[in-house]
Order: structure tokens, then C-alpha cells, then sequence
């Protein structure tokens, strides 16, 4: 509670309240992430309940049409599948596929910068060295390399089961090293303060002077990159899902039910793959938004 | 009565070259900065033993030389009748020398952790070197050390940015003695602060030394500091120790020119309306240290003999000098 009363006292909490771009940012991101979250519960259709589903509803427009049924507000795909349930659905694979891979960016990238910065010489000329060479290659190229390697390594019949965890995996080795050398720039200023010394000279082992003393001090900037990277992470699994290389049919995620609904643009049902790519382009922009002006209010220069 | 540190000939040197492709490159050479040469030092148990110089003089490294934040490059550092060396390898000598040795740092802003609470900083070298396990002693344990640096047990839930430079530099002290040490490092500890919280922190570091026979290495550049709280004081020039003795003998009757030279320039109330003699010209660049004597390009005594060879430290009148002038005045 006196945490709570402490945050809506801070800087941080005015110069949000003072940008109304910002809120209206965060608030469509919160209604994504709801609606992601508590799709079982709010949408109006399961559209992967085969019992739910009829062909006979099969591409109907969206419900101000003339044609359309007002139990389907954005109308249905080819299958007869609620457009509008097939986006809360999506959004949810969506969003699950991003944060665990920016979970797994953070944790690999903030581990190796930690070990980089604190370690110095060999150590951290070669994870250095890995990071710059991984960022000369377009990060999409890098995240197909991985999850068609890794496809490699599964079984034909478990290839859609697994499909998720490879996503992760591929999308989030590709983000490490922009964590990385943040947290190892921070890390050498940290190490280079006397209570860094003081510590070692109290005898305090390197590891816990690196988790315990240098990492709270370093994960500022973290944070602000992390949400910014939630938005990449969510177009990169919707280009790997396009592609064909991501989310199988079965368990479509944004990307899969754009690069579907593209089949039917010139047959005129372009609701199909319009209200998908709307739907992702505002939880891409309203997160980016938000990762933009968190970057900003915790910049203690631009204050 | 043995001396309880022991500084025998050390010397640091650290490698500033550029990065090797560089070099290769632009056929640089190997460039290495002697930070400290050829120091020796004894420290009596129960003393406070003041060095004093210009900034780059190498005091710091001296400090952390002994601390073991450094090895020395040649020549060993011996606290307690223990080789730092030798006790680095073994992990329970190098935990017992931590305990004995502490250091108080220069920037009061930077030595305590942002992110912890007082109270965590200061029991962190007992967590440490698990002296006391018993959470509700180790409270105990951390109210009475901030109470010996004048705070209350109150202030442990506080976090360090709530508190003002002293205080902090008191909080830095009450960490330092957490661990019953018997031998403290100062590295400029009043440096930061101002003078009226100066005086505050050097008394209450005098309490504390007589309460708990602390041994204080003691480094400033202020002399009037030094002179209030020194017993021996030591003069460094250029990595090396250039005057070192009794602190009434140092002051009273400087013996190296440099030394004087320092002394001259202290503020005097006595002496106000007539000139004073500035410190005149610079440090040397100690990447290219001038042959012979360090201080020769400053020195107001230069003769021969100085620009030849580096004098000797040499013992008399009560103290250590290193200068060909003083020891031809003196017979």
C-alpha cells in the first residue's frame, strides 16, 4: 500500500498522467493484453471447438454488412470461424510467443553482459565478439536460421506441438545481444564505483558482488528495452507465422491468421486478413508508444 | 615490538599500452605507468600513519595495494605477520586478513550501494564472514554500530540517498568496524565533505581509534587534516615515499625540499597580508618520469647529483629521506 502511494507520487506517474498520448497508448495496450488474457472467457465464440463451428457461416461479412449476422461482429473465415474470437485467440499466442521470448533475451542477454562487464579480458572479448557478429545479421534472418535448425531436431509428428517452444527459442536467441551490451556498458560503470570496492574488499565472492550489488543497479535500461522489444517480438513471430515458418493453422497466432485471410483478399473477403493485421498493428504501436515514453521518464538526462 | 603492517620495496606498475592491433599497426610500444616504485613503510599497531601528496602521487594505490584491491607488482605487503601474497591462496587467511583490514573510500556517494538499505550495508561484512547467524542478534549488533557513528537504529531502514555526505561517511565507518577490524584504510575519507562535518568525522574517527585501538592508514591531501589526526606522516612524490617520520619532526623541521615546498604553502592566520610561496610547476607525466631525481625539474636545491642517479632513502633526524640535499647539509 505505501508502495502503491509512493508510485502515484513519483515523477514517473505525473509525466504520465501529462502525456495524453501515452495513456491512450496504454490503455489499448491493457485492452490487448485483456483481451489476449481472458479470450476463453470474452469471446464470443471458441473458434477451435469443431462442435461450435458450422460451414454454413463460412465467410460472412462483418455484422454492419448487408450480408452479415450480428452473432459475428467481424464476420467469419472460410471455415466459418468468428473473426473477432480468431483475433482474441490469436493475440494470445501472440503475446505469450513475445513475452517468453523477451523472457529468454533478458535472461541470456542480462546474464552474459553481467558476466562480460564484470569479468573482463578473454571472457568478455569473446561474448562480445559472439553479440556483434549475431547483430550483423538481420534479426529476422537470424530467428528463420534458428527455427529451421531447430525444426531439424524434432519429430515429424510433433512438429505442431512443438511449434510454440521453437518460436520462442528462435525469436528469443535473437534478442540477447542488444541486452547484452547494454547490461555490460552499465556494468563497467557500476564496477568502477567504490561500493563495488568495498564490497571486495569485505570479502564478498564475485558472484554475489555481480547478482547482489551490480545487477539491481543495472536493470534500468533493461526494462525500457524489454518493452520496447515485446513490440518487435510480436512482429517478428507474426513475419515468421506469414512466412509459414511459425504458428501451425491449428494454433494460429496473428501472423498465421493474416497470412491465411491473404488467400481471400481477391476474392473480395478482405475482412479475413484486415481486421488481424488492425489488430496487431495497434498492440504493436500502443506498446511502442508506451516502451517510447518509459524510456524517456526514466532517463534521469531528459528530466 | 613487531610492526603491524610491513611495506617491503613495492611497486606497481600497470600496463596502459594501447589495444595489440594498435601497436601492430601503428608500431606503438608497450607503455606501462609505474604507479608506486620501490615503497617501504612499517605501521606500529594502535598508530595513525598519514600520506600525504599531490593527486596521481599514488597514495590511492598504496591504499589499495594494502587492502589487497591490488597485487603489488614486486615486493610484498605483510599485515599482521601475514604475506598478502600468501594468504590470497589459501581461502581462510584471506578471509581473516578481510576481517582485520577495512577501508573507508573517498566519495561517500559512491561506496554505499543504492539499491540496499543502511541496515543491509552495514551488516554485510558480518553476513559476509557469517559472525553472527542469530538475525535478532545480528540487529542488536547493527543498532550498536550505528549508534557508534552517532545514528540510530532507525536509520538502518533507510536507504543512503535519504542521508546527507557525513552521514553517509559515518554510515561507510560503521560498515568498516562491522567486522571488529583492527586496521582501517582511509582513503581521503573527508575529502567530500565539508569542512564543518569534516571536524565531525575526524573526531569521531579519533573516538573510535582510542575506544577500539584501530591502526589508521590515513591518506589526504590536506595537511591541516593530517596534522590533526596523524601520529607519523609520510611524504609521496611521483610513486615513491620522499619524507617519512614523526609527524612533529616531519612539520617542524621538513627535511626534502619538496616537503617544504608543500608545508610553505598552508593558509596561515598568522601569516595573512605576506606573500605566500605557491607550489610551483607540475607533476611530471609518471609515464616519463625526468632521470635522476623525480622532483629534480621542481626543485629549488637541484645540484648534480640529482639529475645522475635517484637518491637513497636515507635514515636521519628521526625520520626516512630520499633527497642528495639534505644529506650533504647534514654531516
Amino acid at each position: 500500500m505505501e508502495a502503491l502511494n509512493r508510485f502515484f507520487d513519483s515523477d514517473v506517474w505525473w509525466s504520465f498522467k501529462r502525456s495524453p498520448v501515452t495513456v491512450v497508448a496504454a490503455v489499448l495496450a491493457l485492452l490487448c493484453i485483456l483481451g489476449a488474457v481472458s479470450a476463453p472467457v470474452l469471446a464470443p465464440h471458441n473458434p477451435y471447438d469443431l462442435a461450435q463451428i458450422s460451414l454454413l457461416d463460412s465467410n460472412l461479412p462483418p455484422a454492419w454488412q448487408a450480408n452479415g449476422n450480428p452473432s459475428f461482429k467481424l464476420g467469419t473465415d472460410q471455415q466459418g470461424r468468428d473473426i473477432l474470437s480468431t483475433i482474441m485467440y490469436g493475440s494470445r499466442v501472440s503475446l505469450l510467443v513475445a513475452v517468453c521470448a523477451v523472457a529468454m533475451s533478458i535472461l541470456m542477454g542480462v546474464s552474459l553482459g553481467l558476466v562480460a562487464g564484470y569479468a573482463g579480458g578473454r571472457i568478455e572479448s569473446l561474448i562480445m565478439r559472439i553479440a556483434d557478429i549475431q547483430l550483423t545479421f538481420p534479426a529476422i534472418l537470424v530467428a528463420l536460421l534458428i527455427s529451421g535448425v531447430a525444426r531439424q531436431f524434432v519429430p515429424r509428428d510433433m512438429q505442431d506441438a512443438m511449434a510454440l517452444y521453437v518460436i520462442i527459442f528462435s525469436i528469443g536467441l535473437t534478442g540477447w545481444p542488444q541486452y547484452a551490451r547494454t547490461v555490460r556498458g552499465a556494468t563497467l560503470v557500476e564496477k568502477s564505483k567504490e561500493y563495488v570496492q568495498a564490497a571486495r574488499v569485505i570479502g564478498v565472492s564475485s558472484s554475489s558482488i555481480m547478482f547482489r550489488h551490480v545487477l539491481p543497479n543495472v536493470l534500468g535500461p533493461v526494462l525500457v528495452i524489454a518493452t520496447l522489444n515485446i513490440a518487435n517480438a510480436i512482429i517478428a513471430e507474426a513475419t515468421l507465422s506469414f512466412l509459414g515458418v511459425g504458428m501451425p493453422p491449428t494454433q494460429p497466432s496473428l501472423g498465421t491468421l493474416i497470412s491465411e485471410g491473404q488467400n481471400f483478399l481477391f476474392s473480395g473477403e478482405w475482412w479475413i486478413t484486415v481486421f488481424p493485421g488492425a489488430a496487431l498493428i495497434v498492440m504493436v504501436i500502443s506498446v511502442n508508444i508506451f516502451g517510447d515514453w518509459l524510456r524517456d521518464a526514466l532517463n534521469p538526462k531528459l528530466r | 615490538m613487531n610492526p603491524f603492517v610491513q611495506l617491503n620495496n613495492v611497486s606497481k606498475t600497470f600496463d596502459v599500452s594501447a589495444p595489440w592491433l594498435n601497436r601492430v599497426l601503428e608500431r606503438k610500444p608497450q607503455t606501462f605507468l609505474h604507479a608506486v616504485s620501490d615503497v617501504s613503510f612499517d605501521i606500529r599497531r594502535g598508530e595513525t600513519l598519514a600520506l600525504v601528496g599531490e593527486s596521481g602521487c599514488g597514495k590511492s594505490t598504496v591504499a589499495r595495494l594494502i587492502v589487497g584491491l591490488y597485487a603489488p607488482s614486486q615486493g610484498s605487503v605483510t599485515v599482521d605477520g601475514q604475506d598478502m601474497k600468501s594468504a590470497a591462496q589459501s581461502t581462510d587467511a584471506s578471509r581473516a586478513l578481510r576481517r582485520k583490514v577495512q577501508m573507508i573510500f573517498q566519495d561517500p556517494y559512491a561506496s554505499l550501494n543504492p539499491r540496499w538499505r543502511v541496515a543491509d550495508i552495514v551488516a554485510e561484512p558480518i553476513r559476509t564472514h557469517k559472525l553472527i547467524t542469530d538475525p535478532a542478534a545480528l540487529d542488536k549488533r547493527v543498532a550498536e554500530l550505528l549508534g557508534f557513528v552517532k545514528l540510530t537504529a532507525k536509520d538502518g531502514e533507510k536507504y543512503p540517498h535519504q542521508f546527507s555526505g557525513g552521514q553517509r561517511q559515518r554510515i561507510s565507518i560503521a560498515r568498516a568496524l562491522a567486522s571488529n577490524p583492527e586496521f582501517l584504510i582511509c582513503d581521503e575519507p573527508t575529502s567530500a565533505l565539508d569542512v564543518s562535518v569534516q571536524a565531525q568525522v575526524l573526531n569521531l574517527m579519533k573516538d573510535l581509534q582510542r575506544e577500539m585501538g584501530l591502526t589508521y592508514l590515513f591518506i589526504s591531501h590536506n595537511l591541516q587534516v593530517v596534522h590533526h589526526i596523524a601520529d607519523r606522516v609520510g611524504v609521496m612524490y611521483l610513486g615513491r615515499v620522499v619524507e617519512i617520520g614523526d609527524k612533529r619532526e616531519v612539520f617542524g623541521n621538513p627535511q626534502h625540499p619538496y616537503t617544504r615546498m608543500l608545508l610553505d604553502a598552508i593558509p596561515d592566520l598568522k601569516m595573512t597580508g605576506k606573500a605566500r610561496t605557491p607550489v610551483a610547476g607540475e607533476v611530471p607525466n609518471p609515464l616519463n618520469p625526468p632521470a635522476g631525481c623525480a622532483f629534480n625539474p621542481r626543485c629549488p636545491k637541484r645540484f648534480a647529483p640529482c639529475d645522475q642517479s635517484r637518491p637513497q632513502t636515507v635514515s636521519f633526524k628521526g625520520r626516512d629521506v630520499a633527497c642528495f640535499a639534505a644529506q650533504e647539509a647534514t654531516p
